[in-house]
């Protein structure tokens, strides 16, 4: 009830700032020029609708999630409301987790308004299928990810740095992949360290089905099952290092 | 009933690239009883802000305890038994008075029906249920602080916790201020505030505690505080100049001469008899006496004035 209140307020608050509705409008005209930048460029007009539709989703969502995100718990503390609202009966960790699920709840909006414009443009040309729901709904589980790790960073850092943090997790979220290639050509402890970094780094890579959906491949469903667990088990850690960072914090 | 106690708190804030620290809270120690009024008063970063968030689990101490009803002050169940306003508060200005309100509610686990009414009467205690279907951002700071007031009083709380109250109220504001916090003792309410404006702490506490060099210096109640005596006497005279009164070995002073009036300061009685006759014996027209008694002002400006 408490954690739902600070969502609710929280979910309240971005749907009162007009930057947000900026960014989905932005995102919704790419998508629906997708059809005209199609004709511009060679090769199958439907790969690069769908290519330039999921990657809109993607980006924006992202750029929803590190953005809000980064700012929810600076914003509190900067202007000072989070000395009424923790002198409250509630604990820290409900603050961090209706912070977290406002801005949930915010990027699952986005993403199925962004979902429905696009889905209505590949239902006009006839090119829906099943596995672009795979892929959006995996992106979403990214950005689950994407926002613990925002969340995580600015509940002991300033927003610039924590949007400098949360991109770089971002990146290296991307390619971290790499690291096992690389652990394959080095040995001893060269090999011990790439593999410790892989499981300690997100695999953000694990959650992009977008090339094989655009490619036409299947998404076998116990690929999306996996990738789900990891990305949401990743989340609760990550939450739970927020969580652990905001307890003894001094909100001077 | 003790409803807070402090024991040896301390609390030291980082300088500059956490090379230096700052005392700022040295070995507080403090006990508040059920129904009181007490004041905190002390200068500007004398530490009575840090002192409230250290009683509200907003920033932890470096050592010393504090429990609020027998309870460690980290406790959400006494939380929900107390009311706080920040100094200078900001509220969520995208929200409504009633959206505020009814947020702060849910905070507390109220169902619908009864943050409607816990709302609807802490909006008609600060004089705010007409602008209450207003956003927070057309608020002005005397209504901010209402608003402000309001939430902290949400829950009933037996104990309220108020940072600088008065700030940003006008007059009649602080009177109405002043009320509300009279009232809260009537009903039982212990309030723990802090402020700089001595007139209105000397109005409405039956306790105050003047925080310098990071402890309780002087504490206790204004009438033990106070002296009840007369301390000095203002004389108000026209005719005769106070120089040419002559008095050898007199304990005052001329505070003032304007026209053929002066206003003369007089430290003990016996002066006092020998000026009223010297005016007399000079045909001067007395026109008033004033007795001045200890003020919290007085008291307030020994205790935190530098030492020579």
């Amino acid at each position: 009830m408490k954690v739902l209140a600070i969502a609710l307020n929280t979910f309240r608050e971005a749907i009162r700032d007009r930057i947000l509705y900026l960014l989905l409008v932005f995102a919704v005209l790419l998508i629906g020029s997708s059809r005209a930048l199609s004709l511009l460029t060679v090769g199958s007009e439907e790969k690069i609708v769908k290519d330039i539709g999921l990657a809109a989703i993607s980006l924006f969502g992202v750029a929803t999630a590190i953005f809000v995100g980064v700012g929810l718990v600076f914003k509190e503390i900067e202007k000072r409301t989070i000395y009424t609202l923790v002198s409250k009966p509630i604990v820290r960790s409900h603050f961090i987790l209706g912070k977290y699920l406002g801005l949930v709840l915010v990027l699952a909006v986005n993403v199925s308004i962004m979902t429905a414009c696009f889905y209505g443009l590949l239902l006009v040309k006839g090119w829906a299928d099943a596995a672009i729901a795979s892929a959006v709904f995996l992106t979403l589980v990214e950005l689950l990810l994407v926002t613990a790790i925002a969340i995580f960073f600015s509940s002991f850092s300033t927003p610039i740095l924590s949007s400098l943090f949360t991109v770089t997790a971002y990146v290296i979220g991307h390619v971290s992949w790499g690291l096992l290639m690389l652990a394959e050509r080095v040995n001893g402890l060269g090999r011990g360290i790439c593999h410790a970094l892989y499981w300690c780094l997100p695999n953000l890579e694990r959650l992009n089905v977008r090339g094989m959906v655009v490619h036409g491949a299947d998404v076998p469903l116990d690929q999306v099952l996996t990738a789900t667990v990891y990305g949401v088990s990743y989340t609760i850690i990550v939450l739970g290092l927020a969580m652990m960072m905001f307890r003894r914090r001094d909100f001077l | 009933m003790t409803v807070l106690a402090i024991e040896g708190l301390r609390k030291s804030y980082k300088g500059h690239l956490s090379i230096t620290t700052r005392e700022v809270i040295r070995g507080l120690d403090l006990t508040i009883e059920r129904g009181e009024v007490f004041g905190l008063l002390g200068q500007n970063g004398a530490g009575k802000t840090t002192t409230i968030k250290m009683i509200l689990s907003l920033i932890f101490p470096d050592a010393g305890t504090i429990r609020i009803f027998g309870e460690p002050n980290s406790s959400v169940t006494v939380r929900a038994r107390v009311g706080f306003l920040p100094e200078n508060p900001y509220f969520y200005e995208y929200l409504t008075g009633v959206e505020f309100l009814d947020f702060y509610g849910r905070l507390f686990g109220y169902g619908r029906a009864e943050r409607e009414r816990r709302a609807a009467r802490v909006l008609a205690l600060v004089g705010m249920t007409e602008r209450a279907a207003m956003p927070l951002r057309k608020y002005s700071k005397g209504m901010l602080q209402r608003i402000g007031m309001a939430q902290a009083l949400i829950n009933d709380p037996e104990f309220v916790i108020l940072d600088e109250p008065m700030s940003g109220l006008d007059p009649i504001g602080r009177r109405e201020f002043r009320d509300i916090i009279l009232d809260l003792k009537a009903r039982g309410s212990t309030v723990f505030f802090s402020s700089h404006i001595l007139s209105d702490a000397e109005a409405i506490c039956d306790r105050v505690g003047i925080l310098k060099d990071g402890r309780i210096g002087t504490c206790g109640r204004l009438a033990d505080l106070l002296t009840s005596s007369v301390k000095s006497w203002e004389v108000t005279f026209a005719g005769p100049t106070f120089a040419s009164l002559q008095l050898n070995g007199f304990s005052g002073s001329l505070l003032s001469a304007r026209g053929d009036e002066s206003l003369v300061r007089v430290d003990v009685e016996a002066d006092l008899a020998r000026l009223l006759d010297a005016v007399r014996a000079r045909a001067g027209r007395l026109i008033a006496v004033a007795g001045r008694r200890d003020t919290l002002e007085d008291l307030y400006l020994r205790e935190v004035a530098p030492a020579p």
